[in-house]
Order: structure tokens, then sequence, then C-alpha cells
């Protein structure tokens, strides 16, 4: 059980929340409020992040809880819920608050845990080692039996430590809003376990001086045992049983529609929300706000006004009723034509696009005709031509001028542009040139949106921002009909749980000498 | 002669009486029969409507009884002594052209040509 957790790239940071779901409605009001606002002067700053900006409104929240430890930081900071409905925060500000507290409150937990693994597995050590600092003269010698057991807590010792590394020894992933329910139990199970056997070391060898030193030694043993097998029971609950699929998770992206079905196994709310939220960052195609709403041309024509003449008698009731029901048939017939204009607008879109990309692709295969990979032993072979020799970037900098202009448009017209800038392009270029692909490679990324971890950017210590929004406990485990929403600043994603369907699987047995064919012929017969 | 399955077929048949003659141990009728409900009838060479599964003639040994009491390739069966040849398996059929108490075998059978026949002379009426 000794970890220390290590500092990882990306972690996700979730608003916490221990306090009473009413506090959360309005700390969520407030966020919905704030986080309009900063997506919008985010988006006026911040040209390239695609829908996620750099620094998100509520990132000076969170008591740090990460993944693999139980949340024992039991501090609510009070700067938190303040500074998220503070919208007068300039950016600088939001970094300055931000690196801080960041670092040292992602790994209380891990740090808790580990100083109690720690304690844990020196126990057995300070049982051994006591009774011989303290009273070594009044000790029994014991011989062969004795060191039969040192070997075997020498080596139960080292199988815990190597496990305990393997486990439990990797980088948080993410902060949880709620304890994780297992860790903490199991923490306390230690906790406990170790304390008893303390006790009772203290009473029983400490005290009167037990001159046994081989019932100490095979006590310490026997906490050994216990350790491993807690570690076994930490194995079961924290790592196997959520492994066989249990359910099916459904989500949807609420801005386009982009959506995934996954199985998983019995877990908890939020570790079901960072496990989709893992599987999201590969396998969603990256949002673009850019390509959602139809065109203003096509939605507004409904919206214009009638002009509606009576002829005959003024009957003001008669008309004003008249008008409006003809008012509404009108519009509603008229609404009708912009399912046409939809699809023409679709279809000459399309061609736009089909056409751009035809120019790219062949602007890049020519692009790439002008180089080639100088083999060694040219160089030396051809004193009386001598070429220019460049390396990747000069490479990729020569033949980029003349597909540039192609790409930008290709760019353009599939509204990709924030994504990819020209720094980014030349660099994908001398990559690609290096690994000696082919321009169909290098356009791969540039074809088809990508997931979303492709245009990551090393983002170091900030991490995601997500919002787990529940009408349940986040520790309760997922059940039927179970629906949470993962929020970011301009969309979410919606979860919901359906149970895998119980299989009835039923046995039938051919006997393989029971395939036997016939043709089917005109068979004559002559009688 | 062709069939709308669930209608009942309407044809101009020809009564051919086929004497058996001894042959050793058995009784042949000289000729044989191709046909039949659990056969491919996509393979009949003489069928009008490929998906007719009746008995046809496949082949009629020359100078045995058939061939004299004028049974002709490709003719269809339709009743054999009573029993109706439309809708039989092959083995049925055959065993009822081969049963060894009947000496005698009347046959029902249509042809193409006889329906020819029969409307020529109703057009030139």
């Amino acid at each position: 059980m000794d970890n220390e957790s290590q500092y990882s790239g990306y972690s996700y940071k979730s608003s916490h929340s221990r306090s009473s779901r009413k506090h959360r409605d309005r700390r969520d009001r407030h966020r919905s409020k704030s986080r309009d606002s900063s997506s919008r002067a985010d988006k006026s700053v911040t040209i390239q992040a695609p829908g996620e900006p750099l620094l998100d409104a509520e990132s000076t929240r969170g008591d740090d809880r990460d993944d693999n430890w139980g949340e024992t930081t039991t501090v609510v900071t009070g700067t938190s819920e303040h500074s998220v409905s503070n919208e007068d925060l300039t950016r600088a500000s939001k970094e300055l608050e931000d690196s801080s507290p960041l670092e040292c409150r992602r790994f209380a937990g891990p740090v808790l845990s580990g100083v109690l693994g720690l304690f844990a597995l020196l126990t057995p050590l300070a049982f051994l080692l006591l009774p011989q600092l303290l009273w070594r003269d009044s000790l029994e010698p014991c011989g062969t039996p004795c060191e039969g057991l040192y070997v075997s807590l020498a080596f139960k010792l080292l199988v815990l430590l190597i496990s305990s590394w393997a486990l439990f020894l990797r980088p948080p992933r993410a902060t949880l809003p709620r304890f994780f329910v297992f860790r903490c139990l199991l923490m306390a199970l230690v906790f406990l376990f170790v304390a008893s056997y303390w006790l009772f070391y203290g009473v029983r060898v400490l005290e009167p001086r037990e001159r046994d030193y081989r019932g100490i030694v095979g006590y310490a043993v026997s906490l050994v045992d216990a350790l491993l097998f807690i570690q076994y029971l930490a194995l079961v609950l924290l790592e196997v049983r959520h492994l066989r699929p249990a359910f099916c998770l459904k989500v949807v992206r609420t801005t386009d529609g982009a959506s995934r079905f996954y199985s998983v196994g019995h877990l908890s709310i939020q570790r079901a929300a960072v496990w989709v939220l893992d599987h999201y960052y590969t396998d969603f195609p990256v949002y673009n706000p850019a390509l959602l709403n139809l065109p203003k041309s096509i939605l507004s024509k409904k919206m214009s006004g009638f002009k509606v003449y009576s002829l005959g008698e003024e009957n003001s009731t008669n008309n004003s009723t008249g008008q409006s029901r003809a008012m509404i048939a009108a519009a509603a017939r008229r609404r009708d034509n912009s399912h046409n204009e939809y699809y023409y607008e679709e279809a000459e879109m399309d061609r736009r696009v089909r056409k751009r990309k035809a120019r790219l692709v062949v602007a890049v295969e020519e692009a790439f005709t002008h180089i080639k990979r100088l083999q060694d032993d040219e160089a030396a072979a051809s004193p009386k031509h001598p070429r220019e020799v460049m390396d990747p970037r000069e490479a990729a900098q020569a033949i980029f001028a003349p597909m540039a202009r192609a790409m930008q448009k290709y760019l353009r017209t599939t509204r990709q542009q924030p994504y990819h800038s020209m720094e980014s392009i030349i660099a994908h270029l001398q990559f690609c040139i290096t690994h000696n692909m082919t321009p169909k490679a290098f356009l791969e990324r540039y074809l088809a949106p990508g997931p979303t971890m492709q245009y990551q950017r090393e983002n170091g210590s900030r991490g995601r921002q997500w919002t787990l929004v529940s009408e349940e406990p986040v520790t309760s485990a997922l059940r039927q009909g179970l629906v949470f929403s993962l929020r970011r600043l301009d969309f979410a994603l919606v979860v919901t749980v359906t149970p895998l369907p119980f299989l009835n699987l039923g046995e039938e047995f051919i006997d393989p000498k029971s395939h036997k064919f016939v043709m089917r012929l005109q068979s004559e017969t002559s009688v | 002669m062709s069939f709308i399955p669930g209608q009942p077929v309407s044809a101009v048949v020809q009564r051919i009486e086929i004497h058996k003659l001894w042959d050793g141990d058995n009784l042949i009728l000289g000729f044989s029969i191709g046909g039949g409900i659990d056969q491919d009838p996509s393979q009949n060479p003489f069928s009008e409507d490929k998906a007719d599964k009746g008995i046809y003639v496949t082949r009629v040994s020359k100078g045995g009884p058939a061939e004299v009491a004028g049974l002709r390739l490709g003719d269809k069966i339709m009743q054999v002594n009573g029993w109706d040849m439309t809708m039989v398996t092959h083995d049925q059929a055959r065993k009822k052209l081969t049963k060894k108490n009947e000496d005698v075998v009347r046959l029902l059978v249509t042809r193409r040509s006889l329906e020819d026949a029969v409307r020529q002379s109703m057009m030139q009426h």
C-alpha cells in the first residue's frame, strides 16, 4: 500500500462537492453564468483552442482528490465558490491563482495514503527491531526456525512492495468530487489493522519485555500476511470488480449529437465519469463550434411578417382572429421551403469541399515530388552535381510554399483553420518527411476531423475541467436508467446507463457426420 | 400445360393403355420417367413451365410396350390407373407404375401438340 503520486501531464479536475445538493445547485447556477461570460471572453482571446480554452473559470476551485487514493483531505477551500462567481477576474490573475494551489491540493491525498502505507510496511520491521534494541540481552536465542521466518518475512515484504508499486503507484488521472468509497474503506481497514497490531504489541510485548523472540517474529509475519490479504482485497475491489462488463453507457454530445456506446463494469458514478472521459478524448471527433448551425439565411425566413389586407366589412374581432390564423397558416406553409434550401445549400457545400479537397491533394502530391531522401552513397558519388542538402525542417519549409494556398483554402472551407496554424502544418510536414510518409499519410490529419486528443497541446499543470452533474449522489453505483452529464464550458456529454441484457445461452449438438448433401438432379427411373 | 398452384389443372389429355411385358422376372413398360415434387424442376428439358414438378417421359425404349401404345418422348403423365401424377414424388410415381399385380397401366398423358391440335381445330370452325 505504499504509494507516491507522480505528476502527470493531464489530470482531470472536476468541481468538488461535499456540500449539500442545494449548495451545488446554487453553484451550478453561478457556474453557468460565469461560464457563459468567460467563454465569451475566452473566445475572443484564444484563437486555437477547439472549444476548450486553455484556462477555465473554475480551475481555481477544487480540493484535489485524485483517483487512486481516498480523499482524506476534508478541507474545503473557502476561495473556490467566490472566485467562480467573480467575473472580473482577468486571465493573468486566473493563472496566478491556478498554479500554486493546484500543486499541493492534488497531492495531499496520495501523500497521506503513502505515509500510511509506508507506516504499515515498516511496522513489521519495527516489531522485529525493537526488542533487539531494547532488551537484547534477555532475549532467548532463536535458531533455525527464526531464520526461516526471517526469510519468509523478507520475501513477503518484497512482494508487498513490488505489488504496491505496480498497482497503486500510478500518477493520479483525475480528481473526483467525492470520496472514493472503496479506497477510503481500505485505508481505514489498514489503519485499524496496523493500529490494533501496535496496541497488542505494546501491551503484550513491550511492557512485560517478552523474551520469546520466536513468538515476536511469528507475530510480525502474521501482520505481513494480513497486509498481503488486504492488498488482495484491494486488488479485487479496485481493479477486478469493474472489469467484467455489466452496463452499457450511451454517451451523447449535446452540441452536435456525436454518440458512442461503451461497456463498463460495476462502477460508481464518478468513476464511470472518469472512464467515459478517458474514452471521450480518443473516440469522439473534435468539437467544432463553427460547424453547428444552419446558416441564418435558411432559418430566418419564417420570421418575416405578413401584410394582411381585409376586404369587406370592418369587423375587428373577426378580423384579428382570422388574421392571426391566416398568418400562422401562411407562415407554416411558407416555412416548408426552408428544407429545400437546406438541401441545396448542403449539396453546394459538399461540392465546394470536394473541389477544394481535390486541389489540395494534387498540390500536396506535386509538392512531395520535389524532394527525395538523400542516400548516403549518392552524396559521395556525385561531386559534379552538388545539391543543397537540407535537414527536414528546411525541406518542409521548402515544399510548403506551393501547397500553402490550397491547404489554407481547404481548411477554411471545412472550418478547421483554428486548429491548424501554419507552424503546426510545417511541423507535421517535417514529421511526415522524416518518417517517409506519402502525401496521403500527411493529409490524413486534415481530411477528417480527428479525436479530440489530437488537438491537445501539452498543457502541463492544468488539467481539463469537467463538471459532473447528476441527480444521484456521485458515489452511488451505476444502475439502470441513471442519467448523468459531464459539462464543460460550452458543451456537455449526457450519459445514459442501461444494463447489458442477460444472456440465455442454449446448446445444440450437431453430429459432424450428419452433414450430408444430395445433388438436386432430375433423376430418371425406367419403368 | 401451365398450372397455377391451388387452381385445378385443365389439359388436353390422351388416354394410353400400356400392356406390361415380362422381362425375366420383372414387368417392364419400356420408358423412363423423370420429375416429381422432390426433384429440381428447372432441369426438366421437356416442360414448358420450368416450375412444373410433374412426371415426364424422358426416354422411350424402341419397340417397347410404351412406344407401341403411343407414348412419346416428353409427355407429361397426368394419371396412372386413376392415381394422380401431378403432385407426387418421384418414388411414388415409380411405385404406381410398377405395381406387380397389374398387367395393364392406363395413362392419361398430355403434350403440347395435343393442345395445338385442339386449338387449331377450334379455330377452323
